[in-house]
């Protein structure tokens, strides 16, 4: 099915199933430990053997010698990996570094052996008697050390290194009211509670892989690409997900390395990367270095916006896309933006929830309540002044819907923003200095081809098959209510089966772009489905009406069981895009509020109050778009308080490589979060009318928190997180 | 982690039997912390003895009237006792600032004042580290060291001791009841028994090998105003970046310690005799000396803060 031109009425504006807040059909299975993780495939591979990688212990240079013996001659070892007899690798198309490397290391925990045994016990024991030899060299490990050396990165999924509109260096420097700071964001870690994780299998020269992988079809491909087999030959199955955030997107060396030592053993063979491997061996998100100019007239007009940001990754890497949303959040004639990438040689970086404008945010967002500040206008009056209904390096482009100034109304008044004094450092609760912040959220609504296939049954049952992943997002739902509203039967009729390459290729889990598109192209195979149904009965399939498990027309009404008959029927189909996200922009919207106390005395800061606003097209299920949304929340708190990869800025590693050291919100961390979706449908997003809101959920919360900080204390700062040693210099004398 | 040998004895002297059976041999308890250096091979004995099957698991009443706890007793029960609540408040408050219930649920009071530094250089064995192995010098040092120690750290180590429990022992007073592998037993004060880093960091206390801790005991209440101050980057189930535990009088006499500052509860006898001036001047005793690290500045600042927010808290 082609979708190019704007949505019109159809069957899910019926709303009987779709909009409604629907518990997860996957649910009952997780709290009862029968949906099973990538590690847990015991029925299906009951002779699985264990393999446990070995990290390499530098960051740069090579290995000069491998001592394999005593670990080969250890208890229950049956098989050790390593570059030396793997035969010849190829490199994923989504990968930087070799995910097993040697001679040459490219990153600390870069994967160099897998040692492979009866028992994980055994395989553990045993990788500690490998005896490896390094010539280190010198690296590179410091962003701001090597900012300056950075280059204008290849064009990727975040557009081109820079844009420009307008003069902007003439405007800001003639500008009345200036603004002109810098702001950096660490490096962060995805820390999914699952890690990483692989069982593979052989038959001959086919492989089956159970893994846990966001994009089934990338990462097929990669595996196929880095072992040197047809795609046709490699079948993953990833049904469950326990969290990704981008951590999960492509091929990682425990689906890689499973499939090596399964072939080196003749045995399956199950792998999990142990934690500290989850943050040196696999990506993260990269640091930032961000300035943001503004110029404006003395009423508030942004008349010059400026973005320049720097980040770094190994060669032949990819920047954090830091710029993005400010090429299209504000109005201003007069415009640039730039992004600069360095060689940096710590583990890889790259996509973790709302890669580019998760921290791109981080900084405008505070820029724009300083810059509020100092025109003596209020922050959300000053958004709203320069919103925009068009992109403003492309007038000619407007957006498809923009409802962030209803999104800023909205919360301002659940929020109680008017009884707000402006002044900062005005307000305490016994110890607690007491402030509030606002920012905008937006996050990119990107179309993807998706496809599924439908089967129906002589009992009526609905049976969707597509290789779409549930990271704990609430896929499997919203594609059985997408399902179940086409056909018209109860959600209890519809059986969804994710995640396996042998069902139709979907648009996978990423970017937000999973929900409209996934069940963009359920709606497209169940209108092919339709058309089976009425064409079988000889109905006309356009007046046809789907409902209470019936299919009706001409005054004749089939049971859709006795329609399939007992051979059933299926069908298959995609949806895929023309150019309507070319002629318009595809976007999401927001505005976090955030309440936040900081202890007079210590400088921690605890949150006392969340409230988002969300625009974002139709809400498929509200239950699990909210859940999406204070999870997000969740994150947008770590990203401000306290989560950041500490970098050995010598050795050339994240040194808080396990979840003791890298700290994560815990529920006390969490306050009442309030989730406000506004009514709102966008017919040039895809026949669902939906877009995303498991990134747009993160998008502004940490500058909400920074601006609440500040509000606070009167103290700004511009380097995340914002821990409590940050504010100690700032704050009032203990009395 | 490495293949090991394990017994589960019944008395003390099985267990006393048991370490002169195996040099290198490592008491089992609560197994919260032991058991994640051993998967990491941070810690490999060869065998474990089990302690939990001893009994040493009642609070009692003293002779002298204060409170035997026995080495066994699980951290959420010391914390929940109604005496300890009563009388030793700072210890309920300490051990319920530390780790998680779960946790506390398992942790056993000896296992709590044995648990080792939380240093990531110490946790990741391709780092050099010469408390884990010593000679190979001193990851933190140079690298990442926000959480280290300010007071009394050496040239060859700066990790701190990450017990809450501990630091509200040692402004306690509490004694360390011991039982030796030749059956003697021995009582050690808490201000003699942790090391401060030295050369010698892998040496963390004054027991000597296989000793047995059979309780620790607390003296007759000291009554006054109990705080437990805990300053962290999280709200729960992080470690303490600096801790205070404080007990004051009415007449401003009292005790304080500080914990995530030094290898051992730090506490300055002359700096308590400053109490009654205040906070700054008991902060500038107990602060002499302090040598921070390039990123944990901080915490010298963070020290008179929380002290005297603490102070503030015990007066009333
Ligand atoms: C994630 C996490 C967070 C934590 N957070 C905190 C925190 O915030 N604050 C805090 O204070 N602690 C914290 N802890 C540490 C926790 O308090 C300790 O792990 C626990 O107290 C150890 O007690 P255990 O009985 O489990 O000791 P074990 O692990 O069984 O033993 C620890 C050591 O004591 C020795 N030992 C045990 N019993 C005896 C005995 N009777 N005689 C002689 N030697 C003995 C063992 O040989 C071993 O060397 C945390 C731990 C974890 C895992
Ligand atoms: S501070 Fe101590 S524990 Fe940490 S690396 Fe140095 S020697 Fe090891």
């Amino acid at each position: 099915m082609k979708f190019d031109t704007p949505a019109t009425t159809n069957p899910i504006d019926q709303l009987k199933v779709i909009g409604k807040p629907t518990d997860r059909i996957d649910g009952p299975h997780k709290t009862t430990g029968t949906a099973r993780y990538a590690y847990e495939h015991h029925e299906e591979v009951p002779n699985a053997v264990y393999g446990h990688v070995i990290g390499a212990a530098i960051a740069k240079g090579r290995i000069a010698s491998i001592d394999l013996s005593a670990a080969k001659a250890a208890p229950g070892v049956l098989g050790i990996v390593t570059a030396e007899n793997a035969g010849k690798l190829g490199k994923g198309e989504f990968n930087t570094a070799k995910l097993l490397g040697g001679p040459a290391i490219d990153h600390y925990h870069q994967a160099i052996a897998l040692v492979v045994a009866q028992t994980f016990e055994q395989a553990v024991a045993a990788a500690q008697l490998v005896r490896v030899k390094y010539e280190r060299s010198e690296g590179k490990f410091d962003l701001a050390a090597v900012k300056d050396t950075g280059v204008k990165p290849k064009p990727g999924l975040g557009g081109a290194s820079d844009t420009a509109v307008g003069d902007f260096a003439g405007a800001f420097a003639a500008a009345p009211m200036q603004f002109d700071a810098t702001y950096t964001t660490p490096d962060q870690s995805h820390a999914m509670i699952e890690p990483h994780a692989s069982i593979a299998k052989w038959e001959g020269d086919k492989l089956t892989v159970w893994t846990s992988n966001q994009m089934i079809a990338w990462s097929v491909g990669d595996l196929a690409k880095t072992l040197g087999i047809p795609k046709e030959n490699v079948r993953l199955i990833s049904p469950y997900i326990g969290g990704g955030f981008g951590g999960k997107l492509f091929l990682r060396a425990d689906a890689l390395l499973a499939a090596l030592g399964a072939r080196a053993v003749r045995r399956p063979v199950k792998v999990a990367l142990h934690r500290p491997l989850v943050t040196n061996n696999t990506t993260h998100r990269p640091a930032t270095i961000q300035r943001i100019r503004f110029g404006a007239t003395k009423d508030g007009k942004l008349t010059a916006i400026g973005h320049e940001s720097w980040s770094g990754d190994l060669p032949e890497g990819a920047p954090e896309t830091a710029v993005g949303q400010t090429r299209l959040l504000y109005a201003g004639a007069n415009r640039m933006t730039a992004m600069r990438l360095a060689v940096l040689d710590l583990p890889e970086g790259n996509a973790m929830r709302a890669p580019g404008e998760a921290p791109g945010l981080m900084a405008l967002e505070i820029a724009m309540d300083e810059m509020a500040e100092k025109l003596g206008l209020d922050p959300i009056k000053f958004r709203i002044l320069n919103d925009t209904q068009v992109d403003p390096e492309k007038p000619e482009r407007p957006f498809s819907q923009r409802n962030l100034t209803e999104c800023l109304r909205t919360g301002a008044e659940k929020f109680g923003w008017k009884q707000r004094n402006p002044k900062p450092a005005q307000t305490r609760d016994g110890r607690w200095m007491i402030g509030t912040g606002v920012a905008a959220a937006f996050r990119n609504s990107l179309s993807m081809k998706s496809a599924a296939r439908v089967r129906l049954d002589n009992r009526g049952m609905v049976t969707v098959e597509t290789d779409m992943t549930d990271i704990g997002t609430g896929s499997y739902t919203i594609i059985a209510q997408t399902a179940a509203e086409m056909m018209g039967v109860p959600l209890a009729q519809v059986v969804v089966k994710l995640g396996d390459s042998q069902f139709p290729v979907s648009c996978g889990s990423g970017g937000q772009w999973g929900a409209h598109n996934s069940t963009g192209g359920v709606f497209a195979a169940c209108t092919k489905l339709r058309e089976a149904v009425a064409k079988k009965l000889g109905l006309d399939a356009k007046t046809a009406v789907f409902a209470d498990g019936h299919v009706s027309a001409g005054g004749r009404s089939v049971p859709l069981g006795q329609a399939a008959g007992p051979a059933g029927l299926v069908a298959e189909d995609a949806i895929e895009y023309g150019d309507l996200d070319k002629k318009s922009q595809l976007s999401t919207f927001g505005a976090h509020f955030v309440e936040v106390g900081v202890n007079a005395a210590t400088g921690e800061t605890r949150i006392r109050r969340m409230l988002a606003v969300c625009a974002a097209g139709r809400i498929l299920n509200p239950k699990s778009a909210r859940s999406q949304v204070i999870g997000a929340m969740t994150m947008g708190a770590g990203a401000a308080l306290m989560e950041e990869l500490a970098v050995d800025k010598r050795a050339g590693f994240f040194v808080n490589h396990d979840l003791a050291g890298y700290e994560v919100p815990v529920h006390a961390d969490i306050p009442h979060q309030e989730v406000i979706f506004l009514d709102e449908t966008d017919p040039m997003s895809s026949p669902m009318k939906a877009k995303g809101v498991g990134e747009l959920g993160i998008c502004g919360v940490a500058a909400a928190v920074a601006n609440a900080i500040y509000h606070a204390t009167g103290a700004r700062v511009r380097d995340y997180p914002i821990t409590l040693d940050k504010l100690l210099g700032h704050l009032p004398p203990v009395a | 982690m490495k293949p090991f040998t394990y017994e589960k004895p019944r008395t003390p002297a099985e267990a006393a039997a048991a370490t002169a059976r195996h040099p290198g041999a490592k008491f089992i308890a609560g197994g919260t912390n032991l058991l994640d250096l051993m998967k990491l091979e941070i810690e490999a004995p060869g065998h474990l003895i089990d302690v939990n099957g001893l009994g040493f698991d009642q609070i009692e009443a003293t002779p002298e009237g204060g409170l035997g706890i026995g080495a066994l007793v699980r951290n959420t029960d010391l914390a929940a006792d109604e005496r300890v609540r009563r009388d030793y408040a700072v210890l309920s408050r300490a051990l319920l600032a530390g780790a998680s219930g779960q946790l506390r649920n398992a942790a056993t009071t000896a296992g709590n004042l044995l648990q080792r530094t939380r240093c990531p250089y110490f946790y990741d064995t391709n780092q050099p580290c010469n408390k884990r192995q010593p000679g190979t010098g001193c990851g933190a040092i140079g690298g990442v060291n926000r959480q280290h120690a300010i007071l009394g750290s050496s040239t060859a180590c700066i990790a701190t001791h990450p017990s809450d429990m501990a630091v509200a022992m040692r402004v306690l007073d509490a004694t360390i009841q011991t039982v030796r592998a030749d059956g003697a037993t021995r009582r050690i004060p808490i201000a003699d028994f942790y090391r401060l880093p030295g050369d010698t960091p892998n040496v963390e206390n004054t027991l000597q090998p296989g000793e047995l801790i059979t309780h620790v005991t607390l003296p007759k209440p000291v009554g006054g105003a109990h705080v437990y101050y805990k300053v962290r980057d999280r709200s729960s189930y992080a470690f303490a970046l600096v801790s205070v535990a404080a007990i004051v009088q009415r007449d401003g006499t009292g005790r304080v310690a500080l914990g995530g500052v030094a290898h051992m509860p730090w506490r300055i006898e002359a700096a308590e005799a400053e109490l009654p001036q205040g906070a700054k001047a008991v902060a500038t005793k107990l602060l002499a000396g302090a040598k921070p690290t390039e990123h944990n500045a901080f915490k010298v600042p963070l020290v008179e803060r929380t002290l005297a927010a603490a102070l503030l808290e015990a007066k009333g």
